[in-house]
């Protein structure tokens, strides 16, 4: 999966009620979640997401409430990778569950500004900072979830 | 190495005799749970998915809560689908209007969830039933929708955190006080994927009402699990309730804990977590003069009888301040039955406060008591996020049950024993 595009950036604790508020969790479908995805932190955000962009945040990214309605919004915007320092737990769940690419990498958070171009190889793990040139390693995921990833989603790996 | 009591009830699901801090295991539910809003999305993706029939249907729990009765045409959409998929699957375990209540209060309250299961719920707070020594956690709706096909699910095996407690709480401090607490002292991530194992002398005060509360909040500082040990007050409120075997899973006097916390629960004062985050715990004498508009007491944190008694016993006698809602939501229908025959209904009412049918609703912003621009909230529930409980300038805090009575009656946020 080819990954390039603009950066967001945002700060530690993005929560799950300002990624897609519960006021709008009564319709699911990804038009509706895209829509309003991060309008309380950042009104912005669905006026100029495009195709490809990329969120990078700090500490905790998605804490908060299991809704998958968070990932779903984030990946129905368009947004080809979340980088955090770290992930709520759940939110990491769901993310590799439906497909969403994350990347756990402290270094790419610290050298990487909003609107930046940002490029990434998911296999090697490998971030690019296009704007700055800089380079940045992520883990790798275990065999484990790396063939979630492959088989595109939960489901799919069990089928 | 030896295990913690949340490896060894993972271990035992797995079939395996020990596991690891870090190991990958898929393991076998003894329950699994959605909700009406994690439901619909759980359904789609089984169909999706080509699935035909749940592996197992008494392993399964629908609970119609978050937006019910109904707050409009899509929400009774997504209800409707959980009612079909529920009569379609023969799900014996499916609760709509009239014998719903909030998930977290009416699953331990009916016995479906007791010692030594392993529970999994597409909501976030699932968490609460550690209070009766299960293993449980949440997930999300593809998690939820694979083990409703296979039976399974993948865990991460956690690391743990444990919280040794010891005394006895003050009056009119309770479980909320000491969750709030300990995440004021770990923050919202400071157990991030691990386990939170709450130890010691101190447990045989909690009453289990104080338990679940302090289980359910263990997400908020970003935890798998919360969970306790089963003791003579457990094994008392699932006698007659839990009908499978009770187990009793102890951590190995060797198990490995990346930290211990020791909690002297007689040095807690009432606490409150202030805008926009449960870190953000402040002690009683330290809140200022914050002036509110709503009070909400209720949800799957504090909903419970006891809850409504500790309300209770605040607002008898006494008014709700001018220019101050209040908002009382039983969590069950048991619940709201003991209210009415205790006499706890009439007191709220004489109080000037309103009494709602079970619901999540305002916990989330979903509708029964949404806040406008600038309006504050002391609220039971359990986040405090920009937006959480209406719109995205107005602030609510954490409080316990006495604290939010307390407030209501003098219209800012109060100590119990200002009043």
């Amino acid at each position: 999966m080819d990954i390039k595009g603009k950066v967001f950036r945002y700060g530690d604790d993005v929560d799950t009620d300002v990624i897609i508020p519960a006021r709008y969790l009564n319709d699911s479908s990804e038009k509706a979640l895209a829509s309003h995805c991060m309008e309380d932190l950042d009104p912005d955000f669905v006026k100029q997401v495009r195709a490809g962009d990329i969120i990078v945040a700090g500490d905790n990214f998605g804490c908060g409430s299991s809704r998958e309605h968070a990932p779903l919004a984030i990946k129905a915007s368009g947004v080809s990778l979340v980088i955090a320092n770290s992930f709520a737990r759940i939110f990491y769940r769901n993310s590799i569950n439906i497909g969403l690419p994350i990347l756990e990498c402290p270094a790419a958070v610290k050298g990487i500004k909003a609107g930046d171009e940002v490029s990434a190889d998911l296999s090697k793990g490998e971030i690019i900072n296009e704007t700055t040139g800089e380079k940045f390693s992520a883990e790798p995921f275990p065999p484990f979830i790396q063939n979630i990833i492959d088989k595109g989603g939960l489901l799919k790996s069990l089928s | 190495m030896g295990m913690t009591a949340s490896q060894k009830i993972l271990a035992a699901h797995a079939g395996l005799n020990s596991v690891r801090a870090g190991q990958l295991i898929m393991a076998e539910p003894d329950l699994i749970l959605a909700n009406d809003i994690t439901g619909p999305v759980a359904i789609n993706e089984f169909k999706k998915a080509g699935a035909k029939c749940v592996a197992d249907r008494q392993k399964i729990a629908l609970v119609m809560d978050h937006f019910v009765p109904n707050k409009d045409i899509k929400s009774a959409q997504q209800c409707k689908m959980c009612r079909d998929f529920a009569a379609e699957q023969s799900l014996p375990n499916f609760f709509d209007v009239g014998n719903m209540g909030i998930e977290h209060a009416l699953l331990p309250e009916l016995g479906l969830v007791g010692a030594g299961d392993l529970v999994i719920g597409a909501d976030s707070h699932t968490c609460t039933y550690g209070a009766l020594g299960a293993f449980s956690t949440g997930v999300g709706s593809t998690d939820m929708a694979a083990a409703m096909m296979s039976g399974k699910c993948w865990f991460k095996v956690p690391s743990a955190i444990k919280f040794d407690l010891c005394g006895q709480t003050k009056r009119y401090v309770c479980g909320k006080d000491v969750i709030l607490h300990i995440i004021g002292l770990i923050g919202v991530d400071g157990a991030l994927y691990k386990s939170m194992e709450f130890t010691g002398g101190g447990v045989a005060s909690l009453s289990m009402d104080d338990r679940f509360t302090i289980c359910n909040m263990a997400i908020e500082a970003g935890a798998k699990n919360g969970i306790f040990p089963v003791d003579g007050n457990a094994r008392e409120y699932m006698k007659g309730r839990f009908t499978r075997p009770i187990v009793s899973y102890e951590p190995d006097p060797d198990a490995e804990y990346e930290k211990v916390y020791n909690i002297d629960l007689s040095s807690l004062k009432p606490t409150v977590s202030f805008p926009h985050l449960p870190e953000n715990a402040r002690e009683a004498g330290s809140w200022g003069d914050i002036k509110i508009d709503q009070v909400v007491i209720g949800s799957c944190t504090n909903g419970r009888i006891s809850d409504m008694r500790a309300a209770a016993e605040i607002l008898k006698g006494r008014k709700v301040a001018k220019n101050v809602r209040v908002i009382i939501i039983p969590a069950t229908q048991e619940v709201y039955r003991q209210c009415i025959k205790e006499g706890l209904a009439e007191i709220f009412l004489d109080a000037g406060a309103v009494i709602s049918t079970p619901t999540c609703g305002p916990c989330l912003g979903g509708y029964m008591g949404i806040l406008a621009e600038g309006e504050r909230a002391v609220s039971t529930t359990n986040r405090n996020f920009v937006g959480r409980m209406g719109h995205k300038s107005s602030e609510v805090y954490l409080a316990s049950p006495y604290v939010a009575a307390a407030s209501a009656v003098t219209g800012k946020l109060s100590a119990p024993d200002e009043i």
